[in-house]
């Protein structure tokens, strides 16, 4: 797959809400390929700094998010899986067909696309059942199929498995790596280590709003250059 | 309790004999408020859902002033459409009090604050559980409007027969435009006033019981039809 959106360049960019500086300033480059793993503790930042690179926070005046093609067009080129999977209440096959459905695509074509993706995603057997009804792994890869009929360029996901429990996590995980094989940029936020360990080509350690570190993974759980990092991977309390 | 009873078997005489009478009133009821809740969901499911979705200056105040008006009595909003409608008022020349179409149009003001809030509720609802997503997916707003109004379409089917439910057993409203004439304005809510004031308790019941069954049949009517395409959440 050919990028055209990446690298993206972030320059001083800062978030905050009602006075407060959530994240930030912030200041990175996302290459064009890789699979990045942003890790901190709880309330760091890592839902903001993601939702600001997918366009869904409002910046601080100043700071900059370059793409390498105009903003708008690069926002239909991403996909976001949150943390907390969103079902339409419609079938799961509708579902996954929505994003095509809304991007121009006729509804027999989408609908056909789709359920090769329930395939690939092994819930073909659900495909006409409403998507509320689905388990939390089938829901969350539901969200994934859904995030990636599109073929995004980049694709962010935020804690996805943190409400899954040990086999729904390892059959998701085999389905991201798939998509990552395939050339999908992934960018995905955990606090789960040892996922971090399964999946990371690089680490961001983010920490009350700042990205502290940015390195490749083997060297980030080798030897974590700041003493926040040393910490959360020594199973510490960070605060 | 004996009146209850008779009140039962006189509707059910009155039933299956096809009183001509009876069957009047029922279809006139059904008319003027299956007409009026047509319009008033015309008018108050959009709004609902535009004020769900959108962010303007005065929202704030539009929702209050709709939440106070579904408290409107209906004796007042029949009061003021008299007003309008009688020879003096603005719109005298229509020659439209003691029509049914006067009562459609008291209906229709009544009904409209009451749909538009059940939407508005519901469809604030689906929005915030949507509204990540659907931003996320770059869609335009007419579309996240079409597909909230499509994904809650039994939410706000809820809201149509909930204005049913009230406009079909109105009287009060109803009695002042309409004026209870028979064979021109009389419906099942006014003759059983009508009837109750002359003594007939066990009438004043029989089409009681016919306007509950009424209501019955058209909530189950609406609810089968619906499930025909394959159930979701109510
Ligand atoms: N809607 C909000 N309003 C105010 N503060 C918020 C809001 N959402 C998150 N925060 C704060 O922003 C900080 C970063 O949150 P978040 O990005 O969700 O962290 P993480 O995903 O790493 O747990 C936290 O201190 C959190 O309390
Ligand atoms: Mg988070």
């Amino acid at each position: 797959m050919v990028n055209e959106i990446l690298p993206l360049s972030v320059k001083d960019a800062v978030v905050r809400r009602r006075g407060k500086t959530l994240l930030g300033p912030v200041t990175t480059t996302v290459s064009e390929t890789g699979l990045s793993i942003v890790m901190g503790p709880n309330g760091a930042g890592k839902t903001t700094l993601l939702r600001l690179l997918h366009g869904m926070e409002r910046m601080a005046p100043g700071g900059t998010i370059d793409w390498q093609i105009p903003e708008e067009e690069a926002r239909a080129r991403q996909a976001f899986v949150f943390q907390a999977p969103i079902m339409m209440r419609r079938t799961a096959l509708d579902n996954v067909a929505y994003p095509l459905v809304t991007h121009g695509v006729s509804k027999s074509d989408a609908r056909q696309r789709a359920s090769e993706w329930l395939e690939r995603v092994g819930l073909s057997d659900s495909a006409q059942k409403q998507a509320t009804v689905l388990s939390g792994g089938e829901r969350q890869k539901l969200a994934l199929a859904r995030a990636l009929i599109r073929k995004p360029e980049i694709l962010f996901l935020d804690e996805p498995c943190a409400n899954l429990d040990g086999r729904a996590t390892r059959e998701f995980e085999t389905l991201l790596m798939q998509a990552f094989k395939d050339g999908t940029r992934v960018v995905m936020s955990t606090h789960d280590i040892g996922q971090a360990r399964r999946l990371a080509e690089d680490v961001w350690f983010i920490h009350h709003g700042h990205i502290l570190e940015q390195t490749p993974a083997e060297e980030f759980f080798a030897s974590p250059k700041t003493s926040e990092a040393r910490a959360f991977l020594n199973g510490d309390i960070v605060e | 309790m004996n009146e209850l009873l008779a009140g039962l078997l006189e509707a059910g005489r009155l039933i299956v004999t096809f009183d001509a009478d009876l069957i009047e009133i029922s279809l006139r009821s059904l008319q003027v408020t299956l007409t009026a809740v047509a319009i008033a969901s015309g008018i108050g499911l959009p709004l609902g859902c535009w004020l769900a979705v959108r962010r303007f200056r005065y929202r704030r105040f539009v929702i209050a002033t709709l939440n106070a008006l579904m408290g409107l009595p209906p004796v007042v909003v029949g009061l003021i459409v008299y007003l309008m409608l009688s020879r003096a008022g603005p719109f005298g020349v229509f020659g439209l009090l003691f029509t049914p179409t006067a009562m459609i149009i008291a209906q229709v003001i009544i009904l409209t604050p009451l749909i538009a809030s059940i939407a508005h509720q519901a469809i604030r609802e689906l929005w915030a559980q949507y509204h990540d997503l659907l931003i996320s997916m770059n869609t335009t707003r007419w579309q996240r409007i079409l597909t909230l109004l499509w994904d809650g379409r039994r939410a706000l089917m809820t809201a149509s027969l909930a204005g049913f439910g009230r406009g079909i057993g109105e009287v009060g409203a109803i009695m002042i435009v309409g004026g209870n004439i028979d064979n021109a304005t009389r419906v099942l809510t006014t003759a059983i006033s009508l009837e109750t004031g002359k003594g007939n308790f066990s009438l004043a019941l029989a089409l009681g019981f016919v306007l509950i069954g009424l209501a019955v049949v058209v909530n189950l009517l609406i609810h089968t039809l619906s499930r025909t395409e394959v159930s979701g959440r109510w």
